[in-house]
């Protein structure tokens, strides 16, 4: 009876289309009021968008004039930095959002639809990456705006260092987004995100930190990010710690974040 | 082609808490079309029962289908929706992009227009989720359910928080959008809400089903029915030796019967007596529903 049965839709001749929805239910009109909803929260505005632009005012501002020894500016260094520290808080208050939604029970909402909750992740993570590019821009912007002056490449290639390498923090998000669910988890990660910034040499160069904070340092998560977005600006090349830095922690996140997925999938 | 199925087969669900058994070996059978109230105290296990049904909780034995298939299923395709005393919303979207958001998870989908306009809150689909009262976040997670023009809609105590006028509007615009063909679970502990709209009662109790029939049987069943007639001179005995009568009254020329079986009573006074004015009166629900859920408490 039930063996030929691509869609039912003549069944009833004005009877729904059945099948599930494609790509488990992810969509771009959906992406859209996400990143909407994500665009209008004054907090997510003023953490990633609006205080690493003031900070840059506050601390980049007065080194204006200063060079590096590649002959690129201070100014561009502390932006580039900044730019990190942006991208980085933004993709991991969007990752660590699922923490609110199951808090709120949204998460169980969600589940009376066809939506696959790996389409909810990888919409998570676009979003993320959507809020964390905007990050960046308007850290170069204002950068720009206040006098920074870098060529095409350098821009591009920072400016995608800083992108790409804050993907590592959108699986942190979902990581902790995962293991608390709590509706204001971003106030306790903040400062955590703040601290590992400053190991990772975004708010202080590393050289000025004691020699065994400097050591430690190249253990923490943003130093791979920040030594791999400001390579093209010091001209000085990547590490290879720097890139291991930056492949452990990936894996230890999606990793993390995955198995905490999977547990909170599979309680039903 | 899937109307050899069932709406909904539980069949010997059962799921423990600790020490406590929520739902004890439930089996039901709920047939395409059906409109069924599941009645039950707090704590009879109504929601843990749901749970199962929508694949939201897993069973320790027993199992669910829905149309056939699986729960999951059932969801993927938007053959079933719910509405659920526990799913959260976003506070921070308004009520039309919740609709439209949630649009966008199935393959097919009503219009956000039409199914605000269905659950009427069109008025308010500006207005931010986090701002709605109850009632209004309830017809929310109503119009939500709308969206895949559901064989199976299945409601959790849908009008829990809300006012008389609230609650009579909710079940008017569910009534106003079932279509034929729509089979209907909802779980309540209101009784004139299961009386009123259900065509069929389940009744639970500690996680079992207490009583299952239309509203005048579960009704029946529990209190019976009271005959009333005049009839000068009745003989007493003779009415409390036929079958199904519990009790029989003379007050004057009036009689009173208690009675299970009030047909066969009115039936044998209209044709072998010289009984007139009868009347058959029904004890309410209430009456049913405790009856049934408290009779064995502490036995």
């Amino acid at each position: 009876m039930t063996t030929a049965l691509p869609t039912t839709a003549t069944d009833r001749g004005v009877q729904a289309d059945r099948r599930p929805p494609a790509l488990g239910g992810f969509s771009p009109a959906a992406l859209r009021i996400e990143l909407r909803r994500v665009l209008r929260n004054r907090r997510t505005l003023a953490f990633t968008l609006i205080m690493p632009a003031v900070f840059f005012l506050i601390f980049g501002l007065p080194q204006r004039g200063q060079q590096l020894d590649s002959g690129n500016s201070v100014i561009a260094y502390i932006m580039v930095s900044l730019a990190v520290y942006a991208a980085m808080v933004a993709t991991t208050s969007i990752g660590a959002a699922v923490a609110t939604e199951r808090a709120l029970g949204w998460s169980r909402q969600l589940r009376l639809t066809p939506l696959r909750p790996t389409a909810y992740v990888a919409m998570k993570v676009v979003t993320a990456m959507a809020l964390g590019l905007i990050a960046v821009c308007v850290e170069f912007a204002v950068g720009a705006a206040a006098g920074v002056r870098l060529s095409a490449d350098v821009w591009l290639l920072t400016g995608l260092g800083a992108w790409l390498g804050s993907l590592v923090f959108a699986a942190f998000g979902l990581f902790v987004g995962y293991l608390f669910p709590a509706e204001n988890v971003m106030q306790f990660i903040g400062p955590i995100l703040a601290v590992l910034a400053m190991f990772g040499g975004l708010f202080v160069p590393l050289e000025v930190l004691p020699d065994v904070l400097q050591h430690v340092a190249r253990f923490t998560p943003v130093y791979g990010v920040g030594e791999l977005a400001r390579a093209p600006l010091t001209g000085d090349g990547v590490s290879t710690g720097a890139i291991a830095n930056l492949a452990v922690w990936t894996v230890v996140f999606a990793v993390g974040a995955a198995r905490l997925f999977r547990r909170d999938t599979a309680r039903v | 082609m899937t109307s050899t199925h069932a709406a909904v087969e539980l069949s010997g669900l059962t799921k423990t808490f600790g020490a406590v058994t929520a739902v004890d070996g439930l089996s039901l059978r709920v047939e395409p079309g059906e409109v069924v109230a599941f009645l039950g105290p707090n704590g009879a296990g109504k929601t843990t029962t749901i749970d199962m049904l929508l694949g939201l909780a897993r069973p320790d034995a027993g199992s669910a289908r829905i149309l056939g298939g699986s729960p999951a299923d059932a969801i993927a395709r938007g053959r079933v929706a719910a509405v659920l005393q526990t799913g959260g919303l976003l506070k921070d979207l308004t009520v039309g992009e919740t609709v439209r958001l949630t649009a966008n998870f199935y393959r097919h989908s009503r219009s956000a227009e039409e199914v605000l306009e269905r659950a009427g809150i069109t008025d308010i689909a500006d207005r931010v989720v986090g701002r709605c009262s109850g009632g209004q976040q309830q017809r929310l997670r109503f119009a939500l359910a709308l969206l895949p023009d559901p064989d199976l809609m299945v409601l959790d105590e849908p009008t829990t928080g809300m006012d008389v006028e609230g609650r009579r509007e909710f079940w008017q615009a569910l009534r106003h959008d079932a279509r034929s063909g729509r089979t209907v679970i909802f779980a309540t502990h209101y009784l004139d809400e299961a009386d009123a709209y259900a065509d069929r009662i389940v009744l639970v109790r500690q996680g079992r089903i207490v009583a299952d029939g239309t509203t005048a049987e579960i009704k029946n069943l529990a209190a019976g029915r009271l005959v009333r007639a005049t009839l000068p001179g009745a003989d007493q005995a003779a009415l409390a030796a036929l079958p199904g009568v519990d009790a029989v009254e003379v007050r004057g020329d009036s009689v009173l019967v208690h009675t299970s079986d009030s047909d066969r009573i009115a039936r044998h006074l209209l044709t072998r007596t010289e009984a007139r004015d009868v009347e058959i009166t029904s004890r309410n629900l209430e009456d049913a529903f405790l009856a049934l859920t408290t009779d064995q408490t502490g036995a």
